[in-house]
C-alpha cells in the first residue's frame, strides 16, 4: 500500500500535465452562441429604423420562405466589411432583414447610403432588447430563419466572402 | 585669467556638445518616434472599443437605481452575478459597455415588473447558456465542483484519524 501511495503524487502530476497539455492543444473557444437555434424567433415588434424602410416584427420572419436576419449597427466597424457580402447575397436572391442595434435613423441612413442597402426591412432596437431576446452577443451576427419563423442557424461575426456558400447552404436547408 | 579660460572652456563645451548632439538628438528623435508609435498604438487600442460604442444615451435603468430599495438590492445582487457578453470576465454591474448597460436595464425592468431574480437569470441562461451566470448550477457536469470540498474534507478527516490512531498505538 505504501508503495502505491508513494507514486500517487507522480501520477497526479502526470494527470495535471496531461490536462494542461490538452488545454493548450485545444484553443479556447470564446464564441458565445445563441441557445435558440431550433426554436422560434422570440416575439417582437420593432419600429422602423429609417423612415424609408418598413419596420420589422417577428411575424415578418415567418413569411413562408427562409430569410437572413442580420444584426448590425452603423457604429460597428466590422459591419462595413460585411456590407458588400450582404449585397452579394441579395444579388443571389437571399431575402435579408436587419436589426439596427442602438442606432439613430440618420446614422443608419448614412451607413446604408455609403455601404449599400441589402435589407427589405430594418427594425430599430434602441436598448438591445431584441438582441438579448435572440441570444445574440454582439454585432455583426446573422440568423438563418426558416419559413415558419424558426431559427435554423446562427453566424457569429462578419460573414465574409468565404462564408457565402455555407450561408446559402443553410438557407437551402431551411427551405 | 577668467577671460582667457572661459572662451576655451566654452569652446570645449561647445565641441563636446556638438559631438554629443547628433547622438543625443538621434536618441531623442528615436525615443520620440518610438513613444509616438507606442502612444499611437496605445490610443488606437483604447480607441478601438470606444469606436465600437453607440452614440445613443444609456437605457433608462442602466445607471439609475429602482425606487424600491428591496427590488434594487435584488437587481444589484443579480447584476453582480451576470457576465457581460462583450467584455468577458466582467460582471454587468462592473462594466461600462453599452450592452452591459442594456442588460442592467433589462434586469431592473424585469425585477420592477415583479419577476424573481431566478426567473431573470433563467431567461438569460436559456439564451446564452450557463456561461452567462457566474453562479454555476449543480448539475451532471458541475457536480465535481460542488462535491470536491466535501470530498477533500472527508479525505482530510480520514488521514487525521489514521495519524492520531497511529500515534496512540505507538
Amino acid at each position: 500500500m505504501s508503495r502505491a501511495i508513494r507514486f500517487a503524487p507522480f501520477v497526479l502530476l502526470g494527470l495535471l500535465l496531461l490536462a494542461l497539455a490538452w488545454r493548450l492543444a485545444t484553443p479556447k473557444d470564446d464564441v458565445i452562441r445563441s441557445r435558440l437555434a431550433g426554436q422560434p424567433v422570440p416575439e417582437f415588434v420593432l419600429p422602423a429604423a429609417v423612415p424609408a424602410k418598413p419596420p420589422l416584427a417577428s411575424a415578418d420572419l415567418a413569411a413562408g420562405e427562409p430569410r437572413l436576419l442580420n444584426i448590425f449597427a452603423s457604429w460597428c466597424l466590422p459591419c462595413i466589411a460585411e456590407a458588400p457580402v450582404l449585397d452579394e447575397l441579395k444579388r443571389r436572391g437571399v431575402k435579408i432583414d436587419g436589426i439596427a442595434i442602438r442606432d439613430r435613423p440618420r446614422d443608419i441612413a448614412a451607413f446604408l447610403a455609403r455601404h449599400g442597402d441589402p435589407f427589405e426591412r430594418i427594425g430599430a432596437d434602441y436598448d438591445s432588447r431584441v438582441q438579448l431576446a435572440l441570444g445574440s452577443a454582439g454585432v455583426p451576427e446573422s440568423f438563418v430563419v426558416d419559413g415558419k419563423g424558426v431559427i435554423r442557424h446562427q453566424h457569429v461575426g462578419v460573414i465574409d466572402r468565404g462564408d457565402i456558400p455555407a450561408i446559402l447552404a443553410e438557407l437551402e436547408k431551411a427551405r | 585669467m577668467m577671460a582667457s579660460v572661459s572662451p576655451s572652456l566654452r569652446g570645449a563645451q561647445a565641441t563636446k556638445q556638438s559631438s554629443l548632439r547628433p547622438h543625443f538628438a538621434g536618441l531623442l528623435r528615436f525615443a520620440r518616434n518610438d513613444c509616438l508609435v507606442i502612444g499611437l498604438a496605445m490610443t488606437l487600442c483604447l480607441a478601438a472599443p470606444a469606436f465600437a460604442q453607440s452614440s445613443l444615451p444609456a437605457a433608462p435603468w442602466a445607471n439609475r437605481q429602482l425606487p424600491d430599495a428591496k427590488q434594487e438590492a435584488q437587481a444589484r445582487a443579480l447584476m453582480e452575478e451576470l457576465r457581460c457578453l462583450v467584455c468577458q470576465g466582467q460582471s454587468i454591474a462592473d462594466s461600462d459597455a453599452d450592452m452591459a448597460g442594456d442588460m442592467r436595464h433589462l434586469v431592473r425592468e424585469r425585477i420592477a415588473a415583479g419577476e424573481r431574480p431566478s426567473d431573470v437569470r433563467r431567461w438569460l441562461v436559456d439564451r446564452y447558456g450557463n456561461w452567462v451566470s457566474y453562479r454555476p448550477p449543480a448539475g451532471p457536469v458541475t457536480w465535481p465542483l460542488w462535491a470536491a470540498p466535501v470530498l477533500l474534507l472527508a479525505i482530510g478527516a480520514l488521514l487525521a484519524r489514521r495519524r492520531i490512531k497511529g500515534r496512540r498505538s505507538r
